[in-house]
């Protein structure tokens, strides 16, 4: 069989995908484009054409700009976290211990609950009146009084990534304990044997096989905590005072609460250009790693 | 192009439908209402089953949401083209409503008896531009409830009649060691937060616009502000009050750890139901109170009305509902949680029985009731408000310049 023909059949085959995902994809972000030239509102009028204008207004106001760095934190601090978190749950899920299996099976329930469920939990956890946090602290003497964990803008964020970490991190784990099991068992025993200990062996040993891995959950977890939006949304609604308000909240407030379709549709585009950015910068860094491994 | 292929074969499709036969033309109306203060969702389900018993050919699809969620389900349902054809909508929003379309002017079907019998009060929750674009249906204030036994046990006769004396009394019982902070409110970020502010601009004699321009960071309007950030930080409010919305403040007072606190008509019955509530029997209402020399109550128009949307197919159908969910007898039947809009169902023994003391401060509240502004920008300058409370609330800024920004970041 010739090459062409080969390339051909290939083509064939992925046009019906090609066609549905330039119907699902690709028209609506063209539409969107469109309209982000416009000052088209969501209901009611279809807009004039204005050039860059929502542009320029989106990105020197200075919603956008606290809101960027409200995010940019929110997405380190999280990823990092869940990392850490990850990769340390997986380390010990990996060791043989009794009740192993029922501990994996456990693990992923937070990850498996929708974000909207996870977030009424946390905030029924943080209550000021009666939540369990303020409970548990003053009874182990920690804080004096119940405090308001999501009503000052000092704690809410990081309240906000508290119940986020403890969602995502199982998924981080997941990956990283399905990596430990391509580590071959002879060479962390002769690791063991040469009398490394157990930092070296983790750095020397063990992350290489978890490098490439990582780096994918990497990508998914800081592309998905840049988009955050349900959990603040039902948690705080961006409050207080609009200290934990993401760029996804104020997309929303744009387009739909304040119907202005044309600039919530260029914010919308400056958010997506930013996380492609992103995802195109960990693509060239995982290509890298995986080059390197081999 | 896409869209005009896509009806032609739904249209196609329909058509073959057509082919099955029906016993009788049944049609089916959704609905959207919100689950949260006023009619509770089990009140609304009974009395639209009430409606469709009397009424077999309809059928009624009901969907709640929470209040917040209200406004933008409504809009973007019609942006996308379809979905509801009756919806609730709060008094803030006709102005928008009927500027882009979304409900349709029901002028026309308002009868004489109906203008007749409602209150003058409600018919401005739908009303936009002189015409009608619905029909009131929860006719709502934000009252001043207050625990009968801690006041008593503050030596306190009678609750305030001015906000000055709220907070009077308010030391009395933090200083006797009766509660720590006994005054609740919902100042979360959220319109809740605006609907207490509007209750003290009322009180404070401000105005929100003057000739189309932002005026509440003058006058009554900044006093009001000041009024809530002293409360705050004299430690006389309960500072968990920014992140309240009205359910949370309902539980504090039923908790009995609030001696005062700001709440909409459902409350009453609620915290005077001893299965979920510690204060039961201890609840009372009176009116928000004034300020001295400038009002004698206070009070909110947090009414809300049901309306037909202008993509509804059903119109008529709509309306028979509306006209059912409105009427005097389903009102009357159901005014624990919601008061009728109706004005002879208040000297009505079958609606006061038992709720006496609402009936009477609602006479009052109901008759001060302040508007929040009419305009189609209320959902930016409601976000500017609130970041503007919650701003001064913090100390992040002065209530004189957390205004300001909001006039200017009101759109208007």
């Amino acid at each position: 069989m010739s090459g062409t023909w080969m390339t051909t059949r290939a083509w064939l085959l992925m046009l019906p995908l090609l066609v549905i995902m330039v119907a699902i994809i690709g028209w609506p972000l063209v539409d969107t484009v469109r309209l982000s030239f416009t000052d088209a509102q969501l209901v009611g009028t279809a807009g004039n054409y204005v050039g860059f204008d929502n542009y320029t207004r989106m990105l020197t106001s200075s919603n956008f700009t606290r809101t960027l760095s409200t995010t940019t934190w929110f997405a380190v601090v999280s990823v990092a976290a869940e990392m850490v978190l990850g990769v340390l749950a997986a380390l010990l899920l990996n060791q043989e211990f009794r009740g192993r299996a029922v501990l994996r099976g456990l693990m992923i329930l937070p990850w498996a609950l929708p974000t909207v469920v996870n977030a009424t939990l946390w905030r029924l956890i943080y209550n000021p009146e009666y939540g369990a946090l303020n409970a548990a602290l003053t009874q182990l003497h920690l804080i004096d009084d119940y405090r308001s964990w999501l009503g000052e803008p000092g704690t809410a964020l990081a309240a906000l990534i508290v119940a986020d970490c403890w969602k995502n991190f199982p998924l981080v784990a997941l990956i990283a304990l399905a990596a430990l099991q391509a580590v071959p068992r002879d060479i962390t025993a002769a690791a063991l044997v040469d009398g490394a200990g157990p930092f070296n062996r983790f750095r020397f040993v063990i992350l290489p096989y978890l490098a490439g891995p990582l780096m994918v959950a990497l990508v998914l977890r800081t592309i998905e905590a840049f988009k955050v939006f349900d959990i603040i949304w039902v948690m705080t609604r961006g409050g207080p005072a609009n200290s934990t308000r993401s760029l996804s909240i104020l997309v929303y407030q744009e387009a739909f609460s304040f119907q202005r379709a044309g600039s919530g549709a260029s914010l919308a585009l400056i958010v997506t250009l930013l996380v492609t950015v992103l995802a195109v910068a960990y693509a060239t860094l995982v290509r890298k790693t995986a080059g390197s491994a081999t | 192009m896409l869209k005009s292929i896509g009806k032609t074969l739904l249209g196609a499709v329909f058509v073959g439908g057509l082919f099955v036969p029906h016993a009788f033309a049944e049609t089916t109306l959704n609905a959207l209402f919100m689950a949260q203060a006023a009619y509770s969702e089990a009140d609304v389900r009974s009395m639209t089953e009430a409606f469709t018993k009397a009424n077999p050919d309809i059928k009624v699809n009901l969907e709640f949401v929470p209040y917040e969620g209200l406004h933008d389900k409504t809009v973007l349902a019609q942006g996308s083209g379809g979905g509801y054809d009756v919806v609730l909508f709060d008094v803030i929003w006709p102005a928008e409503y009927a500027t882009n379309k979304v409900l349709v002017d029901v002028s026309s079907k308002i009868t004489d008896d109906m203008k007749k019998g409602v209150l003058p009060g409600a018919w401005t929750t739908v009303q936009y531009d002189g015409k009608y674009y619905g029909m009131p249906w929860i006719l709502d204030t934000k009252y001043l409830f207050y625990n009968k036994e801690i006041l008593e046990k503050a030596g306190i006769k009678a609750p305030p009649k001015t906000w000055e004396e709220l907070g009077q009394q308010a030391k009395i019982i933090q200083e006797k060691g009766l509660l720590k902070t006994p005054v609740a409110w919902s100042w979360s970020q959220a319109e809740a937060a605006v609907c207490d502010y509007t209750t003290l601009v009322s009180a404070y004699g401000g105005d929100f616009l003057k000739d189309g321009k932002p005026d509440f960071q003058n006058g009554g309007g900044l006093s009001a502000l000041k009024y809530m950030v002293d409360s705050y930080k004299s430690g006389l409010t309960n500072p968990n009050s920014k992140e309240f919305l009205e359910e949370d403040v309902r539980k504090v007072f039923e908790n009995g750890d609030a001696a005062f606190a700001l709440n909409w008509t459902y409350m009453y019955n609620m915290a005077n139901d001893p299965k979920d509530s510690k204060v039961a029997g201890k609840v009372g209402v009176v009116p928000a109170p004034g300020v001295a020399g400038t009002s004698e109550v206070s009070a909110v128009n947090g009414s809300m009305g049901l309306g037909i949307t202008a993509v509804s197919k059903h119109q008529d159908e709509a309306w028979k509902y509306i006209e059912f969910m409105t009427s005097q007898a389903t009102q009357n039947q159901y005014a624990k949680l919601s008061l009728p809009i109706w004005a002879s169902s208040y000297d009505d023994p079958a609606v006061t029985k038992g709720q006496e003391e609402l009936i009477a401060a609602a006479k009052l509240g109901l008759a001060a009731m302040y508007p929040r502004p009419t305009t189609p920008k209320y959902q930016q300058l409601s976000t500017a408000l609130q970041q503007a409370i919650q701003e001064s609330l913090l100390g992040q800024t002065t209530p004189e310049d957390a205004l300001k920004t909001a006039a200017q970041n009101s759109g208007l």
